[in-house]
């Protein structure tokens, strides 16, 4: 079921007037009920990798809060006979328990996800490397199914194991609540990743109908839907036509695709994103933003602090920390700090760690190269970026440009292209296709076909590229009215008659000019693939 | 007093939402008739299907299927050579399921005696276009029928829902309205003939393309399932069956499919008419009688096939002459005038001079 | 507190840590401060500042970080 099918409305439809309907202690086990039938219609046999996710999850997170409670209970009962050294030698190998079955858990997850999605990646691999050996062997790919939201689902249950391991959350108890953590729906689309300290209280909590938070959630789900159905599916035709024909579509066409491509991975994503928190905030339930109006970043450094922000933290919090922070990790900057006095060579364990964190990062993306390259750029870009900082500030001093408000409009756009660049790896799968059409930016020469009509025969009328101007003007004024809080306050500080406008006004844009039925191939989120 | 206030209050909030709900409902529904294409100008086909329901419904003979038989039989002619009172419901490429759920919309209303299918439609087993679903299904009026009809017509990519409220489909024409979509927000224009679409223009047949060899020449399960039902439903009515096969050169008529239609109107006992092999007798001039090179007759071709036609129903059928009931003859007395109207404007509309043609 | 003040100040001269409470938060100490960090507090205070502490609470301001460095000396 896609956001914009008539059947996932219907769905939520239902479950809304159900949720408010049923007695308050029902509400999540009804969820529970929703999530689970929702996945089934997605694909039955996809039930039972959440289900051992859930399971194994559920079983090794209770374990590892067992063993750490009757560490605590030991420790205290003998507090007075225990020496210092005993105490910790206890406490070492109770660790030790624990960390076995964290690591246990991890792997067998993160390997049922890197095996559903990375085996025909490293089958081409294999294959490559044999006909590159001379050899006739080929090994033949499978065929395995991608269950929905597995990257994401996964991911939340892996970072909520080790919460528990961490202690800085206790373990869920009720394995069905555990389960609605792990399969609450309109997250398995295309996330938010959340985190189970963020999530578990409003998940469980009993709501009353609540006639603002209802109406704030259905507007938020609008938005979501007129970013989605008006913005992105309708410039979809036109980044399809540009990637689908390399021949064709180069030089001053890759500018025009980059910045397409941007635009409508912003609306598909962050619109799909409005949809997923609009659902939950209907049921009164929170969850975390993802956005933070990333394309107003001015560095990389922070693009990558306002676009999903809940993936960025989950890597920095169970890998760019964990690495930076290990064992060998420190040693190794001790050993740098002593003999270097050069920041970069001081600066080379923390680069190491993101390295990791951005090669995990591109993987994650998907089962190709493009996404390792892509990963890796943008590690690149931040690494430079870093080092060139104290050039930078001096340039600042001297020339007095920090602060300006045309000097933070460069920088935002500046890195508003280099993200535009960054997402061309995104599109062609090929890595070939992506340097050879970055090139060609600079050797086609072909600028002509901005003005002379060409454009328009990429998929979108004129009509298209008005509904498309606007539509896009309008993200802009609301991200810029964003800044000064609530966009939805605003409005609901108004008569109601303004109120039911823009409202109504919102509904029948989208019923008019969204882009869906005949005529307009239903998409699929770009982010559900993941 | 802050009892009144808080009262006040929530009437005031009611008041807003039924102002507010009225609102809402009232604008979807204007927009949804100002979107839905309204086929009175251009592809008038698709308005074929709903007017039949503003008819006296108290017909002998009822036509079903696709455009081989709404331009090829004139029930003006039925009325006026042998006083059959007919009906054609027909619409473009009207798919067998469509012909057998428009039957039994029909037999909601009436039980004529004769009931004339052309059989033109059994070499599709589903539906091949989203555009003729529309044409046919959406001038019908809610019934158990219609909810059939759709749901035996929809290819994948459609949605029910889309049926019932066609502004889901039509939600992009906004870019393409006209004044004709104004005008007729809430009238309708007769468009037809009791079913019947006139065209005067003539453009002779000349070479017409054999037909390509298809690898399969049996008629799809499908296809016969919904051929069946009709017989059935006539039989159980008492309703005479005719099959019928237009003398359409084009699209091609293969002898297999011939000797399949032939081998089920003997089992079933039914009569099978194919025009095709009655050049002869009907008197089908293949240069003066088509508008399109053999794949329609114009009025000419169809006025000559209605009086042969009209001899079987009446001879050999025994349809009663009701040329005597003075009620439906000062009604068929409107539709004659109307009838020939239109045909002297399209005759001046076409350049052609009636007389000549006449003569000829 | 005067050591970790040394550090603090060293990673960003312009910042006053003596009064900045929401140092994550408001984005002035990074992810990338934050490994910085650490490396230097575990060398010069001798303790082992573990993932699991590395979250806003600890690091928002210079007092909530010396009272980290404390309970883990105590350990």
């Amino acid at each position: 079921m896609l956001f914009t099918s008539y059947e996932f409305l219907g769905f939520t439809a239902a479950l809304f007037l159900a949720y408010y309907c049923v007695p308050k202690k029902c509400q999540w086990p009804l969820l529970l009920a929703a999530s689970y039938i929702f996945y089934f219609i997605a694909g039955p046999d996809y039930l039972i990798y959440i289900l051992a996710t859930t399971a194994t999850t559920y079983g090794a997170a209770r374990l590892i809060e067992q063993n750490a409670d009757r560490q605590s209970a030991y420790l205290k009962e003998y507090k007075a006979e225990l020496t210092k050294e005993e105490k910790k030698d206890y406490k070492e190998g109770q660790k030790r328990i624990r960390l076995r079955w964290l690591v246990v858990c991890l792997l067998l997850n993160t390997g049922i996800l890197a095996v559903v999605k990375y085996t025909n990646f490293m089958i081409a691999n294999i294959n490559d490397v044999l006909a590159a050996f001379g050899g006739n062997r080929q090994l033949s790919f499978v065929t395995l199914a991608l269950p929905l939201g597995i990257s994401f689902y996964t991911f939340q249950a892996m970072g909520y194991l080790i919460d528990v391991y961490r202690g800085t959350i206790r373990a869920e108890k009720q394995f069905f609540r555990f389960a609605l953590f792990v399969s609450f729906f309109p997250q398995l689309i295309q996330g938010p990743i959340s985190r189970f300290g963020d999530l578990s209280e409003s998940l469980f909590e009993r709501h009353a109908f609540n006639g603002k938070t209802v109406c704030y959630g259905l507007q938020r789900m609008l938005w979501g839907y007129f970013k989605k159905m008006v913005i992105a599916d309708r410039i979809l035709a036109a980044v399809t036509t540009i990637i689908g024909d390399t021949g064709t579509y180069h030089g001053a066409y890759i500018l025009v695709g980059m910045l397409f491509y941007t635009l409508e991975l912003y609306a598909d994503f962050t619109g799909g994103i409005d949809i997923t928190i609009g659902i939950a905030e209907v049921m009164g339930i929170r969850i975390q933003e993802n956005f933070n109006r990333p394309y107003f970043s001015k560095s990389l450094k922070e693009y990558w602090r306002r676009w999903h922000i809940s993936m960025c933290a989950w890597f920095r919090d169970y890998v760019f920390y964990p690495v930076s922070s290990s064992g060998p990790m420190q040693k190794f900057t001790k050993f740098t700090r002593k003999r270097f006095k050069g920041a970069l060579v001081r600066h080379l364990p923390v680069h190491l760690s993101s390295f990791v964190v951005w090669l995990a990062t591109g993987v994650w993306h998907g089962a190709s190269w493009n996404f390792i390259v892509w990963g890796l750029l943008n590690w690149a870009v931040l690494v430079v970026s870093e080092e060139l900082e104290p050039l930078y500030a001096r340039f600042h001093k001297r020339f007095l440009v920090g602060k300006s408000r045309s000097y933070r409009i460069f920088q935002m756009g500046r890195t508003f292209l280099l993200v535009c660049v960054l997402n061309l790896f995104d599109c062609y799968h090929a890595l070939s296709d992506t340097f050879g059409m970055l090139a060609s930016l600079f050797t086609s020469g072909n600028w002509q076909v901005l003005w002379d009509g060409s454009l328009m025969n990429l998929g979108l009328s004129g009509l298209d590229y008005g509904i498309l101007a606007v539509g896009t003007l309008m993200l802009l004024l609301v991200s810029l009215s964003q800044r000064s809080g609530s966009v939805r306050d605003k409005i609901a500080a108004k008569p109601y008659a303004v109120r039911f406008c823009v409202w109504y006004g919102l509904f029948l844009i989208v019923l008019l000019m969204g882009a869906y039925g005949i005529g307009y191939d239903a998409s699929q989120f770009i982010y559900n693939q993941f | 007093m802050e009892h009144t206030i808080d009262r006040n209050n929530k009437k005031k909030a009611w008041l807003r939402g039924i102002v507010s709900a009225i609102l809402i409902v009232g604008s979807l529904w204007l927009l949804q008739r100002l979107l839905v294409p309204k086929y009175v100008d251009g592809i008038v086909e698709g308005a074929f299907v709903a007017e039949y329901y503003k008819e006296e419904k108290d017909f002998d003979v009822i036509f079903v299927g696709d455009c081989e038989v709404y331009e090829n039989f004139s029930p003006i002619v039925l009325w006026e050579e042998y006083g059959i009172n007919s009906y054609i419901r027909g619409s473009a490429e009207q798919y067998i399921w469509q012909s057998y759920y428009l039957l039994e919309d029909t037999l909601r209303y009436e039980t004529p005696e004769v009931v004339i299918f052309n059989i033109q439609s059994l070499q599709f087993d589903k539906s091949q276009n989203e555009a003729y679903n529309r044409m046919s299904l959406e001038g019908m009026e809610w019934s158990m029928s219609k909810v059939n009809a759709i749901k035996a017509s929809m290819k994948e990519n459609e949605h029910f829902l889309d049926y019932v409220f066609p502004i889901l489909r039509y939600h992009s024409r906004w870019s393409e309205l006209s004044a004709t979509d104004v005008e007729y927000l809430f009238k309708t224009k007769k468009v037809s003939h009791n079913g019947y679409y006139m065209r005067v223009d003539v453009k002779p047949a000349e070479q017409v393309p054999e037909g390509r060899i298809l690898s399969d020449y049996s008629f799809g399960e499908n296809a016969w399932k919904y051929l069946d039902k009709m017989t059935a439903l006539c039989k159980e009515k008492g309703i005479t069956l005719i099959l019928i096969k237009a003398p359409s050169l084009y699209p091609y008529w293969y002898d297999e499919w011939e000797a399949q239609v032939e081998e089920y109107a003997a089992e079933n006992d039914l009569r099978y008419i194919n025009f095709l092999e009655l050049q002869e007798e009907t008197g089908i001039d293949y240069n003066t009688d088509t508008y399109d090179a053999g794949l329609h007759m114009n009025l000419s071709g169809a006025e000559k096939l209605s009086v042969y036609l009209g001899r079987i129903l009446a001879e050999e059928e025994g349809l009663p002459d009701r040329r005597g009931e003075a009620e439906l003859a000062a009604a068929w007395e409107e539709k004659i005038a109307d009838y020939e109207a239109e045909k002297a404007y399209q005759y001046e509309y076409y350049g052609i001079n009636k007389t000549v043609t006449e003569l000829k | 507190m005067e050591e970790l003040m040394n550090i603090l100040s060293e990673l960003h001269p312009d910042v006053d840590f003596e009064k900045e409470e929401r140092l994550v938060e408001d984005m002035i100490l990074d992810s990338f401060d934050i490994v910085s960090l650490i490396s230097e507090i575990n060398e010069e205070f001798d303790v082992t500042i573990t993932a699991k502490d590395m979250i806003p609470e600890n690091f928002n301001s210079a007092k909530a970080l010396y009272a980290l460095i404390q309970r883990l000396e105590d350990e």
